[in-house]
């Protein structure tokens, strides 16, 4: 079974990981598009949000999906992080980096980072089980009124900070992990600079400016 | 010039190993990096102690025996450069060096800076090869190979086996090095029939030999003497693919397509 | 003359002897090849080759090389190709044609039979090589391009970038590394062959010292092969890899295999000269840079200071090209290497101590542009410039001499095996096809030829035509060779003297480079053989070799190297002083025409001259193998 063979390899389980983080990705891609409709105002953003949960099964669908992706990807993470401490049991006492990007070298301790982050992020926005204590004193988590929930959380400066620092770990996850996915799954054409990735550096500056636009804007009262 | 060496010494397989402080006095610019060893060498003979073991040979960057990690940088300071072609008007005049050998579990230490690398043997053994029994050619020119792939094929065989792909990854792994091999062989029509088993049986022999895996670091490509491009490690994952998803079948002809 | 040097040359005309040899040889039963167990002793292009091509024949075979990986044989460095009578430039060539450049190229001192079957064979290994995945360099229509090399008119020369020989070795190897995954090689890596073991005068296997646990023991088989390389580490800077040497093939000499022409060594003309006492070994630069890059040196010896780019055309004395106009930059390596000593003679080198000549590009960058040169040779350049610091592509490259092979070697037959019966000698170890002088791209030629085509087949001869009695490692005579390395190895370590094994080598290799180099004297090579003897002495009395013997003790590998040097030094200046003669790379500074260039003496000295031990302290005996001429006449070699 071809799964089988690609679970038991090392290169197999980072093609395992390409193939979820391309997917997640993707969904982060729609799902900045989907809140920059914050500025838009609240009817719109709102109606988003109920169109969404309108989907039903498909929604559903989707969440399992991003979930089992996610679960996926960190466990092929954690196995590939085994594999690499047994790998070299004897570290050198002296090592210096030549061209690994600070991107490429946080890469674990940043996703653990960015699992904390989206376990926090679905908790606060998605069941609003810890919205209380990230939002305005008085403000109420509102299955509704989405536009509303941001307003209120990010008005609290360190909730805002909090994201914004978040999407810079997400930045530099996208800027090597868009790229590397692709060439681990062996897209890329040969190049005479295989380390340059515009297109990777691309999404992952979008991405951050998109999603840290919202908290900085309702923070400096643009949103509102 | 005058150099502080901290040496990795371990006089065996098992023993304890750890850093020793020695003196290389009047070093010569000119010299190499494994000339001034070999003085450093020849003292302590004179004084009855065991010389730095270290593997060496042609000592003109093609043999591929010598190889040790340098100020933490895998065969020292010069890109494209193997240790033996190391100079040392690369370091200053006062420098401390820091000398270690290979680390990863499997390039086992025999001795100081001495290390085992059978294990890349192992993984041509397990398919980086063409199997062309003696005799059995027809005449060279009767297949064209375009000069493109021709030219990318030895770019990718210009691969020396030194081992500093894995010494320099982050991860220990040996992607480089078995991505060479299969882009050397399979950017030519006569590695097409053997293409996709190969990738299966090379890449599962680098897991069986304990090697890491591969985050694109890149610091492989920096490492290498020869500057081998990580393009072929994109190579190597897209045959192996290929190889376990779709099964495709073995064909002759063809060339570097894909 | 006690030995019988029968080259057993296949009776018929020329063409048709390799031929009529394959049909006439014995063949061993597929269902008995399995049965037999070779030894090859090395893993370079000859032994690489044949320990692949036997157990792809169903021979149970067992390689052994001192390196920790067979990839890593001294084949690897060649540069600049290997040379081929494809005719594909439709430039003249023809298996005649490199037949005779060939032996013109030795100095007719090469045997006619062996070199004809060399030309022939030369078109299959290139066709083997290609099937295997050697990324020749290639024309845009896909087809393989050439270049021409030194000693040869036409383009037959086939090339991977500068790295032919690691491409052709990686082909080797791979298909050594498969039939050691298939179980039919058993490869021996860091493990060194101090000993022959002959049973019954025949050859039937060696003792190896395990370099990591220094473990010595017998290795048996029914045949050996030694494929071991040749000596120039004699005269201790050589471009030679460090670790290179004779003690295979000098063991076999003192088990009674003898040894021919040891005096014949190339001088390799494009060097990176010395830059200093601390140097260690000496790079070369591919022939094939004069293909493109013009010598040099200046007219006068007041301009040997000047930069190169100060002295104008009209002051640059072009010697090659003024000397001899046909071959001009592309004479072959003997005649261009005493061309350039003779220059720093006159006092007009260049560079420290007045040791170089240049090989200047600037014309051919004008006429080509730089990123043709850069695509040619660019690894080549590059190379240079991390040794020298210089930029070539901006000043000249300096270039001197340097000890690069060995023609010489142990005497083998038309079957390649020695005078003893089942040892059988392949690539730079034997004598055969060189002459007194290797062109350039031969050697990977003659490595593979033997390796892949000729070694396979003979040693099934050799197996099928002789009855073979059981050995075990209980045996008498194999008892006796173990125990003689171990008494030798012991000895090394119990002199614990003062001097270190390098300094013996450095004090050996400046006799040789000094009385048995580019230019021999009968005075100087007296001298050298009253010197040799006496650093011998010195060095069983006072070197210095720490730790002990059950580790890897890479001091001791070199004293033992080193030990057999101081040996064979001896022999090589004995050989040259009886030749009174020069030819090829043999050069008797009494013997030259009015013009200072070699003259042979057909009359009296063409034969092979095989030497034989003749016992611990007494003088080896020269056995002579006369050299018969029918297809060619012999002439005054000229490039002129």
């Amino acid at each position: 079974m071809w799964a089988l063979t690609l679970y038991r390899s090392t290169i197999g389980k980072k093609i395992i990981m390409a193939v979820t983080g391309l997917v997640l990705v993707v969904f982060v891609i729609g799902h900045m598009a989907g809140n920059l409709q914050e500025f838009l105002g609240p009817a719109r953003m709102n109606a988003y949000a109920a169109f969404l949960k309108s989907t039903g099964e498909l929604l559903w669908i989707a969440r399992i999906g991003l979930i089992a992706a996610t679960v996926l990807h960190v466990l092929m993470a954690w196995q590939l992080t085994q594999i690499k401490r047994a790998a070299r049991p004897v570290d050198y006492t002296k090592r210096e980096p030549q061209v690994s990007t600070l991107a490429s070298r946080t890469m674990r301790w940043g996703g653990v980072f960015l699992l904390v982050f989206i376990v926090f992020h679905i908790l606060h926005f998605t069941t609003g089980t810890v919205f209380p204590i990230a939002s305005q004193p008085g403000d109420q988590f509102s299955h509704t009124d989405v536009y509303g929930n941001v307003v209120s959380a990010f008005r609290t400066p360190w909730v805002t900070a909090f994201y914004v620092v978040a999407m810079l770990f997400l930045l530099l996850h996208l800027f090597h992990g868009a790229w590397s996915s692709v060439r681990t799954l062996g897209l890329s054409k040969p190049s005479d600079h295989p380390l340059h990735r515009r297109i990777s550096t691309v999404i992952a500056v979008v991405v951050w400016l998109g999603f840290s636009a919202i908290p900085v804007a309702v923070l400096l009262g643009v949103i509102r | 010039m005058n150099l502080t060496l901290q040496v990795w010494r371990q006089p065996g397989p098992t023993a304890e190993g750890g850093l020793k402080e020695y003196k290389a006095t009047d070093v010569s610019p000119d010299m190499s990096f494994l000339e001034m060893l070999d003085v450093v060498n020849e003292r302590l003979i004179e004084k009855g102690e065991m010389p730095i073991a270290f593997d060496h040979d042609c000592r003109e960057g093609i043999c591929g025996s010598c190889g040790m990690m340098i100020n933490g940088v895998a065969h020292g300071p010069s890109r494209g450069t193997a240790t033996c072609q190391l100079h040392m008007r690369s370091f200053r005049d006062g420098d401390t060096i820091v000398i270690e050998p290979w680390r990863a579990r499997a390039f086992p230490v025999i001795k100081d800076l001495v290390v085992n690398r059978g294990a890349l043997d192992r993984i041509i053994a397990a398919g980086g090869y063409i199997t062309a029994p003696t005799g059995s050619a027809q005449d060279a020119n009767s297949i064209p190979v375009p000069k493109q792939d021709a030219d990318a094929s030895m770019d990718a065989a210009a691969c020396i086996g030194c081992g500093a792909c894995v010494a320099a990854c982050p991860n220990g792994s040996a992607s480089l090095f078995t991505g060479a091999k299969i882009s050397h062989l399979g950017l030519l029509p006569q590695g097409q029939p053997e293409r996709y088993r190969r990738a299966l049986s090379m890449v599962a022999q680098m897991d069986i030999e304990g090697f890491g895996g591969c985050t694109l670091f890149g610091e492989c490509q920096a490492a290498c003497p020869k500057e081998i491009s990580i393009d072929v490690i994109s190579r190597m994952n897209r045959d192996f693919l290929r190889a376990a998803v779709t099964k495709p079948a073995e064909r002759s002809g063809g060339g570097g397509d894909g | 003359m006690t030995l019988q040097l029968d080259a057993r040359i296949p009776a018929g005309p020329l063409a048709g002897k390799w031929d009529r040899h394959r049909f006439e040889m014995k063949l061993v039963n597929p269902a008995n090849k399995r049965k037999y167990t070779v030894i090859v002793v090395g893993s370079g292009l000859a032994g690489g080759a044949a320990a692949a091509s036997l157990s792809e024949l169903g021979y149970n075979v067992r390689c052994y090389c001192y390196q920790d990986s067979p990839r890593r044989a001294h084949s690897i460095a060649a540069q600049g190709g290997i040379n081929a009578a494809k005719n594909y430039q439709n430039d003249g060539d023809s298996i005649q044609r490199l037949f005779y450049d060939t032996i013109k190229g030795g100095d007719f001192r090469s045997r006619e039979a062996n070199v004809y079957r060399l030309a022939q064979i030369s078109v299959n290994i290139i066709d083997q090589c290609v099937s295997q995945g050697v990324p020749f360099a290639r024309e845009y229509g896909g087809l393989l391009a050439n270049r021409s090399f030194g000693g040869a008119q036409v383009s037959r020369t086939f090339y991977a970038r500068g790295q032919t020989g690691q491409q052709l070795l990686l082909g080797a190897y791979q298909a050594l590394e498969k039939e050691i995954a298939k179980g039919g090689v058993t490869m021996f890596p860091r493990a060194e062959m101090l000993d022959l073991i002959v049973v019954n005068g025949r050859a039937r296997g060696i003792v190896v010292r395990d370099e990591l646990t220094g473990k010595i023991e017998p290795h048996l088989a029914d045949a050996v092969v030694l494929a071991t390389g040749g000596y120039g580490n004699v005269f201790y800077l050589s471009t030679n890899a460090k670790g290179c040497n004779a003690t295979a093939i000098w063991r076999a000499y003192k088990r009674g295999a003898a040894f021919a022409n040891p005096c014949y060594t190339q001088i390799h003309p494009t060097c990176i000269p010395v830059a200093g006492e601390h140097q260690s070994k000496l790079t070369l630069m591919s022939e094939s840079l004069r293909n493109d890059g013009r010598v040099w040196v200046p007219k006068r010896k007041e301009d040997v200071g000047k930069s190169p780019t100060d002295v104008p055309e009209q002051d640059r004395d072009y010697y090659l090209e003024r000397k001899y106009p046909s071959f001009g930059n592309l004479s072959p390596r003997d005649i261009a290497s005493r061309a350039a000593k003779e220059a720093c003679d006159d006092g007009r080198g260049v560079g420290p101590g007045g040791r170089g000549v240049y090989l200047d590009f600037a014309d051919a960058i004008k006429r080509l542009g730089e990123d043709k040169i850069r695509e040619r040779y660019g690894n080549l350049f590059e190379m240079y410039e991390r040794i020298t610091a210089e930029n070539p592509y901006k000043v000249p490259m300096r270039i001197y001499p340097a000890v690069h092979y060995t023609m010489g070697g142990l005497w083998v037959d038309y079957n390649l095996m020695s005078t003893i019966p089942g040892l059988h000698v392949a690539g730079e170890a034997n004598f055969s096809d060189h002459g007194a002088n290797r062109l350039g791209a031969s050697a990977l030629m003659q490595g593979l030829a033997d390796g892949y085509f000729v070694i396979p087949l003979t040693i099934g001869d050799y197996l099928a035509s002789t009855k073979l009695e059981q050995v075990g490692a209980d045996n008498a005579e194999v008892r006796a060779a173990v125990a003689e390395v171990e008494r030798r190895t012991s000895r090394l370590l119990g002199i614990k003297g003062k001097r270190t094994v390098a300094q013996f080598h450095r004090e050996l290799g400046r006799i040789m480079w000094e009385y048995c180099g580019m230019a021999r004297d009968a005075a100087g090579l007296r001298k050298a053989m009253e010197l040799i003897p006496q650093l011998r002495e010195e060095f069983w009395r006072d070197v210095m070799i720490p730790g002990s013997g059950a580790e890897l003790n890479q001091t001791l590998e070199h004293a033992g190297r080193v030990a057999d040097f101081l040996e064979l030094g001896e022999l090589m200046c004995r050989d040259a002083l009886h030749r009174e003669e020069s030819c090829g790379g043999h050069f008797r500074t009494e013997h030259q025409t009015p013009d200072g260039e070699a003259l042979r003496d057909d009359e009296h000295f063409a034969y092979v001259a095989a030497w034989e031990y003749g016992g611990e302290g007494r003088e080896p005996v020269l056995n002579k193998e006369p050299l018969v001429y029918e297809n060619i006449k012999l002439s005054q070699r000229s490039y002129k």
